[in-house]
């Protein structure tokens, strides 16, 4: 039972801010929240944390992690998040590279994961389906075996940034003979291959990241396939562990808290300050305490992996509560704009608008109402947790 | 005792309806707010056509008379449809500030012109920095050659951009935050000197920052120093009406996400045959009918003029507050993605709801003043006993 820091961690710590204060700097910042610049700005970004060797703290050494301590990735999290710095896109790096590394073979590994550190392949998920969403096992689109490739038949939907994407791992039906949970499997598909499009779906925060992707007779080599045929829901498993894991984002959630009670400071009405109203205060109190139980809820799951046990069930109740804070602090954002919560300010400057922040607090708490839904909803979650941790 | 509707009134909430189903379904309402100024005039001139804009207005100004069950009615049936026209803004802020508060000569020009819908009006009152608190204005008039010059900037002012006249409230004495002092002026907003920067809500309606540079006021509404007891007055009718718009809005939620509970199927059956699931849906059932029961509550006492009146209006903008909120997440919740999408009218009705409920202050800050209320009720009550004993 011990959570100081020792002289190497505060050593480290300096390093990590040492780097970012060169690394993130303003103008990136400033592009990474543009849309239209966002795809490159990230890219540099991830190629700025490659160079350092801090990409991909999750993979073991030898395929480029860092082999840092619990703590060390804890102080990691805390500096980026607390420098305003964004998480790396997960598809790659956090969700696909594990199921390669545990699953994959030689030549898979080498093709596939020093593009994934070097950001040359940007991935998007396939997995839900239109009639595939909490029950995903029941998904449909169809790869048929065709000698040495398969053709796959039919779509995946919320598939975010695949109009970024150059690849995308995809559970498809190669068997429907069996039990649902059978006959999928584990494919990567280049998102160049004919017969490959994109539709965009327009969304209620105004931001493009939502996309079905369509197949039609698409061929793909075996070769692509992860694993064996038919196992692919094992493999998929394992990955939605790491995906709940990473969609918690406490260290995102204290810095929001942080900015939050700041806006509050100066937001003003009758001359008071708002961190002066008792109802706000404490509802930023309830939001900080249930953040400080979960930050240490998510430091005894990284703790139980470096012991090398695996991130089981728990992450369920971390991705649940993550998210619940996560949405907390978008809506506390979005009442501290009072009356401009509901204004757009479009092409206006601050100064024409009269308001600096209200348009992102709505932005966010309107793209923040998903966390609840992806990465399997929260009422799955809770049903995962009943079955697999209670044993209900 | 009875909560129905009269025969007037059922004709009124029919022929709304009627509107909303003929003209207000999903994609026409995209085409409606993708107009200039967010909203259809061809619209407007029906409503005028109609009577619904002469509904509040007296009967010696060309009204219809009507009390707060007929705006009710109206509101809550725009609220299901989720109307874009500015019917708050004009008919209700704008107009009852003019009914309330201008002379008989105003009154005769101005409220006539309304009811034609030939006029569109909008309340300044809101302020960069006094959030939900009604008296915080720091915009000035003062006297000059037996009038007034405003100087200082509205902001968020609903359907700022197409009106043509705009209800100013603005310091005329006191400190910034003081509720003496504040005095309403009817500003023509083509006077030079106005300039209006307008954008749109999350919802689609059209607002404005107005800024006033030696702009003088055509007329002063009500008594000099005086204008905070009739803003209180108007605004506190118009929270009687955004909040039956809310109820308005919460049922159609309710209805679209039962309905899609009921036909969306994962595991082989319906989603709503998941008692978590049901659990839910009974939540922001219940949520519903608490909004609708204090909205009657409400709606009661102002007609009756009870002393109620002002606690039963709280209670309802908390309860509409509150309910907006868990009925709209629950609603984009249970969607799925579905509910993340603009390809469903889920996210207009749920951002019209989070509009509503900032309007004139959000359930928090109404929280605050009902406990004052209640507060000093008790304190008077025991006082009174004590001076008795």
């Amino acid at each position: 039972m011990d959570t100081q820091f020792s002289q190497e961690d505060l050593a480290f710590r300096d390093e990590v801010r040492a780097f970012l204060d060169k690394a993130w700097t303003d103008e990136l910042k400033t592009r990474l929240s543009n849309l239209a610049t966002m795809r490159d700005a990230t890219i540099e970004w991830q190629r700025k944390l490659d160079a350092q060797g801090w990409l991909a703290p999750n993979w073991p050494v030898e395929h480029g992690g860092t082999g840092w301590s619990v703590t060390q990735t804890f102080i990691f999290n805390s500096e980026r998040a607390a420098a305003g710095a964004p998480d790396v896109m997960p598809f790659g790096v956090v969700m696909v590279a594990p199921v390669i590394i545990a699953y994959g073979n030689d030549e898979q590994k080498a093709r596939f994961l020093p593009r994934i550190l070097s950001s040359e392949d940007w991935w998007c998920q396939g997995y839900s389906e239109p009639g595939a969403g909490s029950d995903l096992a029941s998904l449909k689109c169809r790869a048929d075996r065709d000698g040495d490739e398969y053709v796959i038949n039919g779509s995946k939907i919320w598939t975010t940034y695949a109009q970024y994407a150059d690849w995308i791992f995809c559970l498809v039906r190669t068997d429907s003979s069996g039990r649902k949970q059978e006959g999928i499997t584990f494919l990567l598909i280049d998102m160049k291959s004919p017969g490959v499009s994109v539709r965009p779906i327009d969304t209620i925060d105004g931001f493009h990241h939502l996309n079905e992707v369509f197949f039609d007779n698409v061929r793909v080599p075996v070769e692509n396939r992860i694993g064996e045929e038919g196992k692919g829901w094992t493999y998929a498993k394992s990955l939605l562990v790491h995906e709940r894991l990473s969609i918690a984002e406490v260290a995102n959630s204290k810095r929001g808290l942080q900015e939050v009670r700041e806006l509050a400071r100066r937001e003003t009405g009758g001359g008071v300050s708002l961190l002066q109203d008792p109802l706000f205060a404490q509802r930023l109190t309830e939001t900080e305490i249930q953040l400080m139980a979960v930050e240490y809820t998510e430091l005894r799951a990284l703790a139980a992996i470096a012991e090398g046990q695996e991130p089981g069930p728990e992450s369920s109740l971390l991705k649940l509560q993550g998210t619940e804070i996560q949405q907390a602090v978008q809506t506390l954002r979005m009442d501290v704009a009072g009356y401009y919560s509901g204004a757009l300010q479009g092409e206006l400057s601050v100064e024409e608008f009269g308001h600096d922040y209200a348009d992102h607090a709505q932005k966010q708490y309107f793209r923040g109402r998903a966390s609840s839904i992806y990465g399997g909803s929260n009422e799955v979650q809770k049903n995962i947790t009943a079955k697999y941790v209670l044993g209900l | 005792m009875n909560f129905n509707l009269n025969e007037e009134q059922v004709l009124i909430k029919d022929s709304i309806a009627r509107f909303v189903d003929e003209q207000y379904a999903f994609d026409k309402r995209n085409a409606t707010v993708a107009m200039q100024h967010g909203f259809d005039p061809e619209h407007w001139r029906q409503f005028a056509e109609l009577g619904w804009l002469s509904i509040p207005f007296a009967e010696n100004h060309g009204g219809f008379g009507g009390g707060p069950v007929d705006i009710m009615v109206i509101m809550q049936e725009f609220g299901r449809g989720l109307v874009a026209e500015p019917y708050l803004a004009t008919v209700l802020l704008f107009g009852g500030l003019l009914e309330a508060g201008a002379d008989a000569q105003v009154q005769e020009t101005y409220i006539p012109q309304i009811i034609a819908g030939e006029l569109q009006g909008a309340f300044a009152y809101l302020e960069k920095q006094s959030r939900y608190a009604l008296s915080d204005i720091a915009v000035t008039a003062t006297e000059k050659d037996n009038g007034w010059i405003l100087n200082g900037e509205k902001t968020v002012v609903l359907n700022g951009g197409a009106a043509q006249k705009l209800v100013v409230a603005a310091r005329t004495g006191g400190t910034q935050t003081d509720e003496s002092g504040i005095t309403l002026f009817l500003v023509d907003a083509q006077t030079p000197g106005v300039s209006r920067t307008a954008y749109r809500m999350t919802d689609g309606q059209e607002a404005a920052n107005i800024v006033f540079a030696e702009v003088p006021a055509e007329c002063v509404l009500g008594d000099v120093g005086m204008g905070f007891e009739l803003m209180r007055d108007v605004v506190d009718r118009a929270m009687l009406a955004t909040s039956a718009q809310a109820l308005g809005a919460m049922e159609h939620l309710q209805q679209a996400t039962l309905d899609y509970c009921k036909t969306r199927e994962q595991f082989g059956v319906p989603i709503g045959s998941f008692q978590a699931l049901q659990h839910r849906l009974v939540d922001t059932f219940a949520a519903c009918e608490n909004t609708r029961s204090l909205l009657y509550r409400a709606v009661c006492a102002l007609q009756a003029d009870s002393e109620d009146a002002a606690r039963s209006l709280l209670a309802l903008k908390i309860m509409a507050g509150r309910a907006g909120r868990h009925i709209g997440g629950e609603a984009i919740q249970l969607h799925g993605g579905m509910g993340m999408t603009n390809e469903m009218s889920v996210g207009f009705y749920v951002k019209r709801l989070m509009i509503l409920n900032t309007l004139f202050g959000d359930a928090d800050y109404h929280a605050q003043r009902f406990a004052a209320l209640a507060n000093s009720a008790a304190t008077e009550e025991s006082g009174s006993a004590s001076r008795a004993a």
